[in-house]
This record gives structure tokens, C-alpha cells and sequence, in this order.
């Protein structure tokens, strides 16, 4: 039977006295403690004193990753580093990787809100676990481990890679939960169908997947293809990793917040004024509880919205629209601002389109020239040049119809787009500018 | 009176056509016939082989993605007139050539052409009943 933690459904002033009084400390703390944190405080015109109600938030000044970057790789710290635990980094394919640190506390933390992310999923201390994000200075393998671990579950460490060896395993241990990108589980999907095993030889049953964005439509083909249910699990390594919102097994729209450590803001990314509730922006997350690395106002970069509608499961939590992407992720094509989602989208709309593609930018003269690259799987192939043309026409012009820009469509053979084991390169952006 | 087709999808890079050649060399089938269809991004490999499943099997094994389709295959003398004599029919009918090839036999009395209708039932019930030789995959695979 699952069992709903208390804190989950506590009416909303309940939760926002504890959250207050969380901040509070919270502010405290980081302004004795961390030097960069009082200098910005100080230049705002901001005492610790000065946070007295919940809305006394807005006056603390944003954190963002050039922060982190700028007083690499610890600077920003509030622990001394005999209290720090753990690193992990962000694969920092843009300049410096982003390292974050833990304490003990901090690694509880993320196990219990780990754990608890399981449990919305409908997970329980029956369930065999497998583990397929990888292991390491990502957040995902060890962060799905603790949690997994500490709601009493049986855990297969798999890490990525080696599909073969996990869809074994999954027969051979009775995994009934897998943990994953989303894009690795239509990785398994494709190695499942090569190595003769359908759905209904397996005993999963539910599918928690996250660090990458992934729209409905892909969803919908992990589930029609693994024959589970795909829950979407939302985090980032600067917050705590994966664990600070998620999908409940009640419902198919909204991720639950942690907020009663993690307290959420949505504000516009050019203005940086909040938002109020239901309108789209960039969310931004202040850690109320976090140890080593407190953030306050910290910019994800993901673009979501956030509402309070009850959940049919009793939870009281704000929940979060499924990321629709991410502000620097964003293409502006000619003006227009496009994101990958949007075009994935758009290519699974089309029947027999396989989730595989990716988008590619270059620039001819002063034009951006945007190309989308699509998997021919058999069931869109013809032997008629025609038919393919055909398709080729239909892809451009819902994309136009849609998004509202022109594009080519390049028909690709499948698996030609390399297929990731962590996160799924959808953007390659040749053009410099 | 129908002959099996497999057709391949190909990117427009080097080295795919003779990718698919190796495949089938080395499961020992024997191509009988061939066309590529091509356009700035991509071309169709057309293909009448010995073994048409085992072909599916192996190609798609490695990687590409294969259609079957079927086709229709008429024999004609090799001599002037021998394409234009079954066209002049297919027209009078009204019926479309989606695409064709077409091969000399060894013994190069005829030659024999490969055909794709839109409407191919109908196709084979216009040139059955003017007279015209239509070839199995087997009689292909002998000639």
C-alpha cells in the first residue's frame, strides 16, 4: 500500500510556515557564511532580517550557473570541506563543469526526496529497481540509487550502456521498475525488438524517467513500446540532482514539487519579474534545506509553469507543467523562438515517424537554414521515390504550420542519428555568428 | 503473376551501395536485377534477388531499412519495338508506370521488363489478355 507522506498533503499554509521559517534560516546562514552570497545581498540593500513574510523572497537577488562557474570549483560552499561527502559535476560541455558538493545531510536529503519521487511512481519496497542511468559524476546513477535504496526497493545498479546485458537482466531479475533517460529506454525498446523479447515477457511496470526534456508524444511511445508507464522525474545536480519534482501515478499531467525543500519561482527570463501562477517562464528554485551547497533564486534555465489544482492522489504540492524546454536551449530561427520539443512534437504527430531525429542549424549568407533529420523506419519507407517525397513535403509543412518556420527535412537511414546512453543530442548549431 | 521486390532505403553517402553488395555476397545471393532511384538526399535500391527473404533478413540485420513490394515482369523479343508494344497497351488502358527497369537475357533473344503500376491487378489482366509472356521470380531466377 502506498503511503502518502504527511508533509505531502499539509494544507497550503501549513507547508508555507514551514517553508518561511526554512527561508529564514536559510538566509541566515548563507549570509555569514558565504562571501559571494553577502556581497550580492549587500549591493541589493538586503538584511537577513529584512525576509519576513514568504513574498520577501522576490527581494533577494537570482543565482545562476555563472556564479557557480565564476568561483569554481567550491567557492560557493558553505560547508567546510571535512563536512562535504560527495562531488558531482555536470558534464560542462560549455566551458567549466558545474560541481556541486554534499554533507551527510545532504545526502539523506536526496535520498528521502529521492525516495519519495519513487513512491508518487507507485514504487514500494516489492519492487526490483533497475538502474539505468549512469553511474558517476552524473547525478542520476547514484541519486536514483540512494533513493531507490532507501525506500527499501531492490536495486540493479545497471548504470547506461550495454543494452543487451539490461534487457537480460530485466527478464532474468523480474525488474518491475526501470529507471532511465527516456531516450535510453527507446534505446532498451530497439535492443528488446532486435533480441526477439516483447513487452509481455517482462515484468515492468513503471518507467521513471527524466534529465532530458520528452515530449507527450514520446510518452507515449515509450509506453506503447516497453508496454508500461512512463512517469517523467524532473532535477538538476545544482538543486540537488533528480528528486526535486515528479510525475504521480494518479495522473498524466504536472510533476509534484518538493517544495517543502526546494520553494519554486516562475519568472520571465528577459524581465526576471515573477510570475504569477499558471503563466510560463523560467523556473527557479531557492534549496530551503540544503547544506554544502545552499542556492537561493537559483536560474534553471528550464522553462515550465506551475499550478494548484488538487491531484486526484491527496497531494497538496504545487505541481509543474512537464519542462517545455529550456531558455538556452531555445533556437531563434530567423526571429522565431523554437524549441526541440516543439519539433519533436511536431515529427510525432506523423504516423509511423520514429522519435529519433535531430535538428541541424547552420547559416547560408545572413539566413539561418534549419535542418531536420529523420529516421526512415519501414513502416514510412516506400519503394516509390514519390511516396517519400511526399512525406518529406508533409514533415516541412506541418513544421511551418506549427512552428511557423521553414525548414528541410532530411530523410535519414535508421540508427544514422546516433543514439545516446544518457542525454539525447537533439541540436547540432553550425552556424557562427 | 507477380514478382517479389525487396527495395532498400539509401542515404546519399558513400559506400551504402557497396555495403548492401557485401551483405548479399556473403549470405551467397544472387542479385538478378537492379535499379537505383535517386534524388538530391536519397535513392531507392531496387532489387530481384535468389532469395528474397533471406535478403530482407540480412539487410535489415544490417542496419537498413527494407520494403517488399511486387512488381510485374514481361518478357519481350529484344528488338525494336519490344518496350513500345507494351506501353502502347498499358496506355490504352489508362493505367501509370510507377517506375520500370529492364534486363537483356543471356541468351539475348529477349529482354525482360520490369514494371510498377499503380493499378497492377488490372495491369496484369491488360497484358495477359493481349498475349504478353509474364515471368515468375522463379522463372527469373532461372533465366
Amino acid at each position: 500500500m502506498m503511503r502518502v507522506e504527511e508533509i505531502e498533503t499539509l494544507p497550503r499554509s501549513g507547508l508555507e510556515s514551514i517553508q518561511l521559517k526554512r527561508l529564514q534560516a536559510l538566509v541566515q546562514r548563507v549570509y555569514h557564511t558565504i562571501a559571494p552570497y553577502r556581497a550580492k545581498m549587500d549591493a541589493a540593500g538586503i538584511k537577513p532580517d529584512d525576509i519576513r513574510t514568504l513574498a520577501d523572497l522576490r527581494r533577494l537577488p537570482y543565482t545562476s550557473k555563472d556564479d557557480l562557474r565564476d568561483t569554481y570549483p567550491f567557492g560557493m560552499f558553505a560547508s567546510p570541506m571535512d563536512e562535504v561527502i560527495r562531488i558531482h559535476a555536470s558534464s560542462g560541455t560549455t566551458g567549466k563543469p558545474t560541481v556541486v558538493g554534499y554533507t551527510r545531510a545532504d545526502i539523506d536529503l536526496w535520498a528521502s526526496v529521492m525516495a519519495r519521487c519513487l513512491n508518487m511512481a507507485g514504487v514500494t519496497r516489492g519492487d526490483m529497481v533497475q538502474n539505468a542511468y549512469g553511474y558517476g559524476l552524473f547525478t542520476g546513477g547514484l541519486g536514483g540509487h540512494y533513493g531507490a535504496e532507501a525506500l527499501g526497493a531492490t536495486v540493479i545498479p545497471a548504470s547506461g550502456g550495454n543494452s543487451k546485458r539490461q534487457i537480460i537482466m530485466m527478464r532474468d531479475f523480474g525488474t518491475t521498475a526501470l529507471l532511465s533517460t527516456p531516450s535510453y529506454a527507446l534505446n532498451l525498446a530497439d535492443a528488446m525488438a532486435d533480441a526477439g523479447i516483447g513487452p509481455g515477457e517482462l515484468k515492468l511496470r513503471v518507467g521513471v524517467h527524466g534529465a532530458e526534456p520528452w515530449s507527450i508524444n514520446m510518452r507515449e511511445e515509450v509506453e506503447r513500446k516497453l508496454g508500461y508507464r512512463a512517469l517523467d522525474i524532473y532535477g538538476l545536480s545544482e538543486i540537488i540532482g533528480p528528486g526535486v519534482a515528479m510525475e504521480c501515478i494518479k495522473t498524466d499531467r504536472g510533476l509534484h514539487i518538493m517544495e517543502d525543500c526546494f520553494l519554486p519561482e516562475i519568472v520571465d527570463p528577459d524581465t526576471l519579474e515573477p510570475l504569477p501562477y499558471g503563466e510560463t517562464g523560467e523556473l527557479v528554485f531557492t534549496t530551503l534545506t540544503k547544506e554544502a551547497l545552499p542556492l537561493i533564486r537559483y536560474r534553471t534555465k528550464d522553462i515550465s509553469r506551475m499550478f494548484l489544482e488538487p491531484c486526484p492522489c491527496g497531494r497538496t504540492l504545487i505541481r509543474m507543467e512537464k519542462i517545455m524546454g529550456r531558455t538556452d536551449d531555445m533556437l531563434i530561427i530567423r526571429g522565431v523562438n523554437v524549441f526541440p520539443s516543439q519539433v519533436e512534437h511536431v515529427l510525432m504527430g506523423i504516423d509511423g515517424v520514429e522519435p529519433h531525429y535531430q535538428i541541424e542549424v547552420t547559416r547560408d549568407g545572413s539566413l539561418d537554414v534549419v535542418t531536420v533529420l529523420v529516421e526512415v523506419s519501414e513502416s514510412i519507407f516506400s519503394d516509390e521515390i514519390k511516396v517519400l517525397e511526399n512525406l518529406n513535403k508533409k514533415i516541412q509543412a506541418e513544421i511551418k504550420d506549427i512552428l511557423g518556420i521553414t525548414c528541410k527535412v532530411k530523410l535519414v537511414e535508421p540508427r544514422s542519428i546516433q543514439r545516446s546512453e544518457g542525454k539525447a543530442q537533439r541540436v547540432i548549431d553550425r552556424r557562427t555568428l | 503473376m507477380r514478382v517479389e521486390q525487396i527495395a532498400v532505403f539509401l542515404e546519399n553517402k558513400s559506400g551504402r551501395l557497396a555495403e548492401i553488395t557485401r551483405i548479399l555476397a556473403e549470405n551467397d545471393i544472387n542479385i538478378r536485377a537492379l535499379s537505383v532511384a535517386d534524388t538530391a538526399d536519397f535513392g531507392i535500391l531496387r532489387l530481384i534477388v535468389d532469395k528474397v527473404d533471406r535478403a530482407k533478413e540480412v539487410l535489415r540485420g544490417g542496419g537498413f531499412t527494407v520494403g517488399k513490394t511486387n512488381v510485374v515482369a514481361v518478357e519481350v523479343p529484344d528488338r525494336a519495338g519490344g518496350l513500345a508494344s507494351v506501353l502502347k497497351v498499358i496506355n490504352g488502358a489508362s493505367l501509370n508506370v510507377e517506375y520500370m527497369y529492364a534486363f537483356v537475357n543471356k541468351s539475348g533473344a529477349d529482354a525482360v521488363l520490369i514494371f510498377r503500376f499503380d493499378a497492377m491487378d488490372k495491369a496484369i489482366e491488360v497484358l495477359q489478355e493481349n498475349g504478353f509472356t509474364l515471368l515468375t521470380g522463379q522463372q527469373i531466377c532461372a533465366l
